[in-house]
């Protein structure tokens, strides 16, 4: 049929809603990285989304209730941290530039997450040392359930936070992926 | 209860073939895909605005028919074509909503995308999701009542 839309003009609308600066938030999906698919997001202000074994459908009304309902697949928005997560996953790149948008978080919340993302690549911390810096270090338990909820996961560290006698403990994209993660950093062996 | 405004991807995925298709006859393969960015970016910008889910379809054809118009007028400038709102933000379907509060849902779109907006019936059959017969049903059985309720 003549009037199903060719990939290029739906690319073509994709490209120039986003360069008209009319989206909330523009996303990809990452089909296949180290550690497997992921969707990214990101808005004006960072990333404000990474997801493991992301359900679409789930990820786009929840993004669309945080910031807005212009949320749109749109592949260039993405270029910059695709490039930092590829020079990440494949061993050249131990910062991320891209800045993370966590504006639609709890305070106590933003407050780990900035302690978090001084933790160095390579390095490991525990819940409790992170607890005592954000602020009450008898707080480790609440601070595990913001490393669990954290958005940005591998571009905020989440993954070099261990627990006191150097276990694993836990990760939202699951321990294989914490392990791989730590691994690649040379943080374990 | 309404609909929660779905997010734009989810809009976007479900009316783009059908918009694209609505152009297509009205303004020939070339000239509809410029009109089809257009739409959708007007679509996008007027999107923070919605209040509701509701009614999708209807909204993204007015939308588009609106390109049309602004699209002949532009190639036609003595313009002897009817004068339409030129804002996005209120579109027409919602401005003639309150004159047809006490239609049913399908009465009322096809009363305003038939007398507000010049579409045909066939046209109008598939913004609704229905056929051009009963969307010519809906159109005369709303009007039926209008007249009625506003003599």
């Amino acid at each position: 049929m003549t009037d199903t839309i060719s990939p290029a003009l739906d690319e073509r609308f994709r490209a120039a809603a986003a360069a008209e600066g009319l989206l909330d938030v523009a996303y990809d999906l990452l089909p296949d990285t180290p550690v497997g698919a992921l969707l990214v997001g990101v808005t004006d202000h960072g990333v404000c989304r990474i997801s493991f074994d992301p359900q679409p459908e789930l990820e786009l009304e929840q993004l669309a209730r945080l910031f807005g309902p212009r949320v749109l697949r749109s592949s260039q928005p993405l270029e910059r941290v695709r490039r930092e997560l590829d020079e990440y996953f494949s061993g050249t790149r131990s910062r991320f530039e891209v800045e993370p948008d966590v504006r639609a978080l709890p305070a106590y919340n933003q407050r780990v997450l900035a302690e978090l993302a001084r933790v160095e690549y390579g390095r490991t911390t525990t819940y409790g040392t992170l607890a005592a810096q954000s602020g009450n270090p008898r707080a480790a338990r609440a601070v595990g359930t913001v490393m669990n909820r954290n958005p940005v996961p591998i571009v905020l560290p989440c993954h070099r936070v261990v627990g006191a006698n150097g276990s694993l403990t836990g990760y939202a994209g699951g321990l294989d992926r914490k392990e791989q993660l730590l691994r690649l950093e040379g943080a374990i062996l | 209860m309404t609909t929660a405004v779905p997010p734009f991807e989810t809009f976007y995925e479900a009316n783009r073939t059908e918009v694209l298709r609505f152009l297509g006859r009205r303004l020939g393969r070339q000239q509809a895909e410029d009109a089809f960015q257009d739409t959708f970016l007007r679509a996008l910008r007027a999107y923070p605005r919605l209040e509701h889910g509701e009614h999708l379809r209807a909204w993204v054809l007015t939308i588009a028919s609106r390109v049309v118009l602004d699209d002949v007028r532009k190639r036609r400038p003595q313009g002897e074509l009817p004068e339409l709102g030129v804002e996005d933000a209120r579109p027409a379907f919602e401005e003639l909503a309150p004159l047809t509060e006490g239609l049913s849902a399908s009465q009322r779109a096809a009363v305003v995308l038939r007398y507000g907006y010049d579409l045909g019936y066939d046209e109008i059959g598939e913004a609704l999701g229905s056929t051009e017969a009963a969307a010519r049903q809906a159109a005369s059985t709303g009007v039926r009542r209008l007249r009625k309720e506003q003599p």
